[in-house]
């Protein structure tokens, strides 16, 4: 087997040659885990004001709820997609299973509770007559929801960062319903996975750099907005 | 200034004390709120909506879906097949990578159009089940026993499989199973079977795994396995491992290719996977499959007639 340090090298050569393979599968990886967090955005951000501005009975229960969905591991969600979008399943007739449909959704409810969880934390940290402030400073019903989330933008920032580094680092839900098909539902993650156990360590390597490149990367935007906001707030 | 972050002891609602204009707007307001929410949730159900029927309902004409086990995929013999075919007929593989046991499951289920597997009990189940139809011989190749270089139980000189089993299972030494149900599994447990042995010894390491990972896990542990010669000879570079016993008939890997039933899954892509089982079995096929070589060395053997 070839030394970590000269696999590392040829890992390095082969993304700076711009092998096609290699980067069709990040730019899917980029294009999944993307999509999937646009579509849970908005209803997260829904979710997340609603919890912080708007206290009904059984709040706590669904905040609760929500922090138990943190927790369950990506393989159950996996198992769930699966059996519930085979064809043999209820949703079979869709013809969603190893499809790129299939792994949107799968990261959608994997990112969900992440965003839900940040995005109340966020709205919470402002009061809660915010709301009631704006409104009655003659704001329309969009604008102080524009204007509050506006208000928290880094905070909510934050949440984004953390659920796309969760979704596009995910394997084991990717796996069950993408279904490492090439060129098709083939994604980082699996393809590491996929070239491993070929012994094609490699390929294995230089698409863990792309990710943890990219987990630097975005952590980079984060400290450097929090920095941003924090002198923001001082003055 | 932020007009909002207003002191943490004034985050309690209103609840005593108020007066009733207070209250009043108080209502208002979360009237208004509701309905902002009401308005975000309809927003969001055209969403969803949108991107459930972003998914095709019906099955892809140019797309065939074939299951097969890790030895013809990960050995690159479908790297090498598919794309003359793709060209030729302007249609797309989508090949799933599992183990013999998954591949039939997926068959079984409808969410492939055709498998290629090697577990011959298995496959005249699955056939008799009325899952699948037209079970046809494509190809064959052999398992071979592999382990240390240095052969230290001296398998090379084994008067069999069977006797070369023994030898490991009397000396308790390490074997690795795949232990995921898949043909190569299946192949190992009958030889077990054949050999009269319980193959539960303390050093007997079930993994759940597929073959190229357990080559790699048997070589780290200085271990035995039972192998497909392909992905043998595709990994064999990279691996601190030497063939130890092959040949004879208990040793023999054929691979059929069977079309999943289109009378129980209608909505599959039989066209399309028919298409794909008639061109492997063809002549161009099969002079393809002869003709995949990995360091001079033929990997399967046609087997269509």
């Amino acid at each position: 087997m070839d030394s970590i340090g000269s696999a590392t090298l040829q890992a390095i050569q082969l993304l700076l040659s711009g092998d096609a393979e290699l980067w069709q599968i990040i730019a899917l990886s980029f294009r999944v885990s993307l999509t999937a967090l646009l579509l849970a955005l908005p209803l997260a951000l829904a979710c997340g004001f609603a919890l912080a501005f708007w206290h009904f009975p059984g709040h706590w229960l669904l905040v609760t709820l929500n922090n138990t969905l943190l927790a369950v591991p990506t393989v159950v969600i996996g198992l769930l997609l699966f059996l519930l979008l085979s064809r043999s399943g209820p949703l079979g007739d869709l013809r969603l299973l190893f499809s790129q449909p299939a792994m949107i959704a799968g990261q959608f409810l994997m990112c969900l509770p992440i965003l839900i969880a940040m995005s109340h934390t966020a709205y919470q940290s402002l009061s809660r007559h915010a709301w009631e402030t704006t409104r009655t400073l003659g704001l329309s019903r969009l604008r102080s929801l524009w204007l509050i989330t506006v208000e928290v933008r880094f905070a909510l920032l934050a949440a984004v960062v953390t659920a796309f580094g969760r979704i596009i680092a995910e394997v084991g839900c990717a796996m069950m319903v993408g279904g490492n098909i090439a060129g098709y539902t083939r994604t980082i993650t699996t393809a590491i996975a996929l070239e491993t156990s070929r012994g094609a360590y490699v390929q294995g390597i230089a698409l863990g750099l792309v990710l943890l490149l990219l987990a630097l990367g975005l952590n980079l935007l984060v400290g450097f907005c929090r920095g941003n906001s924090v002198q923001g707030a001082s003055h | 200034m932020n007009p909002f972050k207003i002191d943490g002891l004034d985050r309690e609602p209103i609840k005593t004390g108020t007066s009733l204009a207070t209250q009043q707007l108080t209502a208002l307001t979360h009237h208004q709120l509701q309905e902002a929410l009401i308005t975000m949730n309809r927003l969001l159900l055209l969403f969803i909506l949108l991107f459930a029927l972003s998914g095709s309902l019906q099955a892809n004409p140019q797309v065939v879906r074939l299951a097969t086990t890790t030895s013809t995929y990960n050995s690159g013999l479908l790297g090498h097949l598919l794309p003359h075919f793709e060209k030729q007929h302007g249609i797309t593989v989508q090949v799933l990578s599992v183990g013999t046991g998954q591949a039939l499951k997926l068959g079984q289920d409808g969410d492939v159009d055709l498998v290629i597997t090697h577990a011959p009990v298995a496959e005249e189940a699955f056939v008799e089940a009325g899952h699948g139809i037209e079970p046809r011989s494509l190809m064959y190749n052999d398992y071979v026993l592999v382990g240390p270089k240095n052969d230290p139980l001296n398998l090379e000189q084994a008067e069999g499989i069977l006797d070369a089993l023994e030898k490991i299972h009397q000396r308790n030494r390490v074997f690795v199973s795949r232990g995921d149900d898949s043909g190569t599994h299946k192949k190992e447990l009958e030889l077990w079977e054949l050999a009269g042995l319980q193959p539960g010894f303390r050093n007997y390491r079930a993994v759940g795994q597929g073959m190229g990972r357990v080559l790699t896990m048997t070589s780290e542990m200085k271990g035995y396995t039972l192998t497909d010669r392909g992905t043998w000879l595709a990994m064999r570079s990279r691996l601190d491992l030497a063939l130890l016993y092959e040949g004879g008939i208990d040793l023999a890997n054929p691979y059929q290719v069977i079309l999943v039933n289109p009378q129980r899954h209608p909505g599959i892509n039989h066209r399309g996977a028919r298409l794909l089982r008639d061109w492997l079995l063809s002549e161009t096929g099969q002079a393809l499959i002869n003709g995949f070589t990995v360091d001079d060395e033929p990997l399967f053997f046609a087997d269509a007639n």
